[in-house]
């Protein structure tokens, strides 16, 4: 059962063979086994998670079901979750029960997904590790002494260690497809605006977009039809036609023209990841594909893009975090200076502290035409790159992550060193595009490499057919850790 | 050495719109604390601000309402702050990209009796949105936060330095008080904080080009403080550098108390913002057929009808402003007029001027009322105002006439008919009259005719007791004087 992925669980569940309740308690057991080690869980409340699958039940039984009602799902502790301790990793938010429930939170409700439980990250989603986390790094199921990646780490986690059929992420500079890369399993970042962020913590308002973890391609596009829709409550959120994402999962590849974007495949990338990148590129022609070179020639400054322009939303997104309302506030303080000073001095940690004061900076008198106007100006370069380079193809294509899954403190001392390893996702958030990575082979040690796609804006399908033709001819994405 | 002030405002205007500015919940005055913060209010995380386009359409309308350029798209920043009563830890307001930028308001100041126009261009007007509240009293060395306020939408409207004297800055900030209310974009209601001024005052020798260093009086939330504040403000700062100091940039509070203005901050103090562009709130676009709908729908305007007013009905410039003093008023009066036309003549405007600003305005300050409370209404003015015309009522008859209608006693006429108060116009009845008066006071006529004019006002007097006030004065005057010389 516990490779089963949400497809072949919605059949199980419609033909009767299980229901919500057996599958939400076999999946709760195997993370009260195998979350001790993995740490990819920060809340599990198995009361809740039953109610919602009793519920669930019936309204299968009712008739009124649709086609995942009863799957079980994980969502990132980024999301704002009714009763549910909603911590974004930080001890900022360690005594925050959320009186609301985050958009994408409603829509997995109205679909009749139970919750499984409130998975780890890094504090803020800052981090490619999820070694930042206040509640503990998450350890890779595929080897216990390597990071999962981050920030949505405990996301990847749980889904590659099966300890839940899919989880959702957060993306703001890769945060979904670097762990999906690192864990092997499949993630997607849609458009900006396609899902709302209203409930999900703000890290980088203008970066930051939701998206599904899952095993399949196919999981992802039925977890998307459920998150992806219009809401007035997030004014970035975009009104347009509801759509079904699975609709070009059976499109054949024959004419489908792929770019491989010359910077992307420099010196920087060798090894195993190569080797892996170079053969999922075979395996594409071989199903029809053609390939085409693209140039990206402003990717190399999409890194300090970035760095300028995140930590710069995140300082004043992060403002609210103050000890007045809600919150951690520090047990002792002589006034109100104080009171602020010790409140976010203990409550944060030391990368969100990192990243408060970059962004401050950067934002400052003097400082904000030569830093974060610059940015901006690269983030339209950056962003025109792709619109040339989309004239030319339908769908591009990279390895997600320049190295497999790192030792935990291999990358930790050195801020820039692990900044690096978001280089081939970061630009896709800059431009606002999708693009999500898939399992394309394991290097020499048996880690997972991972392989991006990245779509036009609002391709989200086809990228997804791409994924899901590539997934009916090899079998990665089915390999499972052994646990 | 002579002295000259300079004045710029910055007036925040609170929106009539139902709710907050980016959220649903209410922006009615008085609820208790916490009661009117939604989870938008008090920055739970996770939550987003979505724009008010109620807010938008007033910033539209003010735009329109002082001819200034509309910016056809303008955004919204983040000013960055820590204050416990600012949830977000940041203020939402335009700053790159006001919604209106120029226009002007041309105030009447009246100086050394006489009525001088003056006109005091607007730099700006931004949308943003309002603070909560500290309380620190009655929390016993606490202080208590009320978010009730927090959200409240707020057009701040900019002046440039244009002002020379405290006069001219309630002036000008008068005018605009009545603007606002006039378009119906704010209820005006300074007690409650509707309507809050910031004064930006400095002084420099008379002559000199450079402004000189300015200090900024906040929240100034009555007129009369207000110039109290700017005036107590000016002597300060020609004594400080009379006596040698020098000016530092500062943030002030008056005290209404003592009558002074008090340090809060220096420049020093002040906050880097570190302002930036909302990510949250896409660009506000204005299109021109939302613009024109606007338009459309704005009343006309004070300066408009004082032009009119002029123009078609020869009122002194000093009359049209005071009877634009607000909308009601305006409305008042002209139905007065309305009252009053006539197919063949226009409408003895003037005469309705007089009583409006007269009588009926000392009349309701007595009884502390405004315009829209007055116990006579314009319909039943114009019926007294029109006997005063066709003659059957002597000035002094007419004001009789009014404190019966105030006391509600019905129509001019009913109120004529029933106190018997018709004026005799009757030449034979008032000869009668006369002949009877000099008969009994042979002394004043014979003084008269010796020359001492005295003696007729004294004649006069004697008439119109006899006719218990019901002769017509005129032809009292004239028959009288007839009489005596005849």
């Amino acid at each position: 059962m516990s490779d089963a992925t949400l497809k072949s669980l919605s059949v199980l569940l419609a033909e009767g063979k299980t229901s919500s309740i057996e599958l939400c308690q076999d999946y709760l057991a195997r993370i009260q086994s195998l979350n001790v080690s993995l740490n990819a869980f920060i809340s599990v409340d198995a009361d809740k998670t039953l109610a919602e699958a009793r519920a669930a039940d019936a309204l299968r039984a009712s008739g009124q079901g649709g086609l995942l009602t009863g799957v079980p799902i994980a969502h990132k502790d980024i999301f704002c979750a009714e009763g549910w301790l909603t911590t974004c990793g930080s001890k900022m938010l360690s005594n925050f029960i959320s009186p609301y429930d985050a958009h994408v939170i409603e829509q997995f409700k109205a679909a009749g997904m139970p919750c499984l439980g409130k998975t780890n990250m890094d504090e803020f989603a800052m981090g490619s590790s999820n070694e930042t986390s206040f509640y503990g790094a998450v350890r890779n199921p595929w080897d216990a002494e390597r990071v999962p990646g981050g920030s949505s780490g405990g996301s990847a986690a749980c889904v590659a260690a099966r300890m839940a059929p899919a989880a959702t992420g957060t993306d703001t500079g890769g945060s979904i497809r670097q762990p999906a890369a690192l864990c092997g399993i499949t993630g997607l970042k849609p458009t900006y605006g396609v899902v709302s962020r209203y409930g999900m913590i703000a890290f980088a308002s203008s970066l930051d977009q939701a998206g599904p973890m899952a095993q399949t391609a196919e999981d992802c596009a039925l977890l998307l039809n459920v998150m992806a829709g219009f809401d007035a409550r997030d004014s970035t959120s975009l009104e347009r036609p509801k759509e079904d994402y699975t609709r070009s999962l059976h499109q054949p590849l024959a004419g489908l023209r792929i770019g491989l974007p010359r910077e992307f495949f420099g010196p920087g990338l060798v090894g195993d990841t190569a080797k892996a990148v170079e053969a999922a590129i075979a395996q594409l022609r071989k199903l029809g594909a053609e390939t085409v070179e693209v140039g990206l020639p402003n990717s190399n400054l999409s890194v300090a893009a970035y760095y300028v322009l995140a930590p710069a939303e995140a300082s004043s997104n992060l403002s609210r975090f103050d000890g007045v309302r809600y919150g951690y506030r520090t047990p002792e303080y002589r006034d109100l200076t104080d009171m602020y000073e010790k409140t976010r001095a203990e409550g944060f940690g030391s990368e969100v502290k990192r990243r408060i004061m970059i962004g401050a900076y950067v934002l400052s008198h003097g400082y904000y035409d030569a830093y974060y106007i610059q940015a901006q100006r690269l983030r339209r370069l950056i962003a025109n790159d792709f619109s040339t380079a989309f004239q030319q193809c339908d769908v591009i294509l990279s390895p997600t992550a320049p190295t497999t899954a790192f030792k935990l403190g291999e990358k930790t001392a050195d801020p820039v060193e692990m900044y690096l390893s978001d280089i081939y996702t970061i630009a896709v958030n800059l431009a606002g595009l999708p693009g999500m990575s898939l399992p394309c082979g394991f290097d020499a040690q048996g880690l997972p490499i991972g392989l991006q796609l990245i779509g036009n804006y609002f391709d989200e399908a086809r990228m997804l057919g791409v994924a899901h033709q590539y997934q009916l001819a090899t079998d990665w994405h089915a390999r499972a850790p052994t646990l | 050495m002579q002295w000259e002030t300079v004045i710029g405002l910055e007036v925040h205007a609170q929106l009539t719109t139902q709710s907050k500015i980016f959220s649903g919940a209410s922006i009615a005055f008085g609820a208790e604390p916490n009661t009117q913060a939604c989870q938008v209010d008090i920055a739970l995380p996770g939550v987003l601000p979505v724009l008010n386009k109620g807010a938008v359409e007033r910033g539209i309308r003010f735009g329109l309402a002082i001819g200034a350029k509309l910016n056809r798209i303008n955004s919204f920043d983040r000013k960055n702050y820590f204050y416990p009563d600012l949830p977000k830890g940041y203020q939402i307001s335009q700053f790159a990209l006001p919604i209106v930028e120029g226009g002007e308001l041309t105030v009447q100041v009246v100086e050394g009796g006489k009525t001088v126009e003056k006109t005091i261009r607007i730099t700006r007007a931004h949308l943003e949105e309002d603070a909560g509240k500290s309380l620190h009293e009655d929390f016993h060395g606490m202080t208590g936060i009320d978010l009730n306020r927090a959200g409240t939408p707020l057009l701040e409207i900019v002046s440039e330095p244009d002002m020379r004297s405290a006069k001219e800055a309630v002036a000008y900030a008068k005018a605009l008080h009545t603007l606002v209310t006039w378009i119906g974009i704010c209820d005006g209601n300074m007690q409650e904080g509707s309507f809050r001024v910031d004064a930006n005052v400095s002084v420099r020798p008379l002559g000199q080009k450079e402004f000189g260093t300015r200090r900024e009086i906040k929240n100034l939330n009555s007129f009369r403080f207000m110039e109290q504040a700017i005036n107590y403000e000016i002597r300060w700062q020609i004594e400080q550098i009379e006596d040698g100091h020098t000016i530092q940039q500062a943030t002030v509070l008056f005290d209404p108390d003592s009558g002074e203005t008090r340090m809060m901050r220096t420049k020093e103090d002040a906050h880097d913002y570190r302002y930036f562009p909302d990510p949250d709130l896409l660009p506000v676009k204005l299109d021109e057929d939302w613009i024109e709908q606007v338009r459309a729908g704005l009343p006309e305007l004070p300066q408009q009808k004082q032009a009119r007013y002029q123009g078609e009905w020869n009122l002194s410039a000093y009359d049209a402003a005071t009877l634009t003093g607000s909308r009601a008023l305006a409305d008042y009066f002209e139905a007065v007029v309305a009252g009053l036309a006539k197919p063949d003549a226009k409408p003895d405007a003037k005469l309705a001027a007089n009583w409006v600003m007269g009588d009926l305005s000392a009349t309701l300050n007595k009884a502390n009322l405004d315009i829209p409370a007055s116990r006579i209404s314009a319909a039943q003015l114009a019926g007294l105002l029109a006997r005063i015309q066709d003659g059957t009522l002597s000035g002094k008859l007419a004001k009789q006439v009014f404190e019966a209608m105030w006391a509600g006693e019905g129509e001019a006429d009913a109120i004529i008919e029933a106190k018997g108060l018709k004026q005799v116009s009757d030449s034979g009845e008032i000869e009668k009259i006369i002949d009877e008066v000099m008969a009994a006071n042979a002394k004043s006529v014979e003084e008269f005719r010796a020359g001492k004019e005295k003696a007729f006002n004294a004649l006069v007097g004697q008439v119109m007791k006899a006719s218990k006030g019901k002769a017509n004065p005129q032809q009292v005057n004239d028959l009288l004087r007839q009489k005596l010389n005849g």
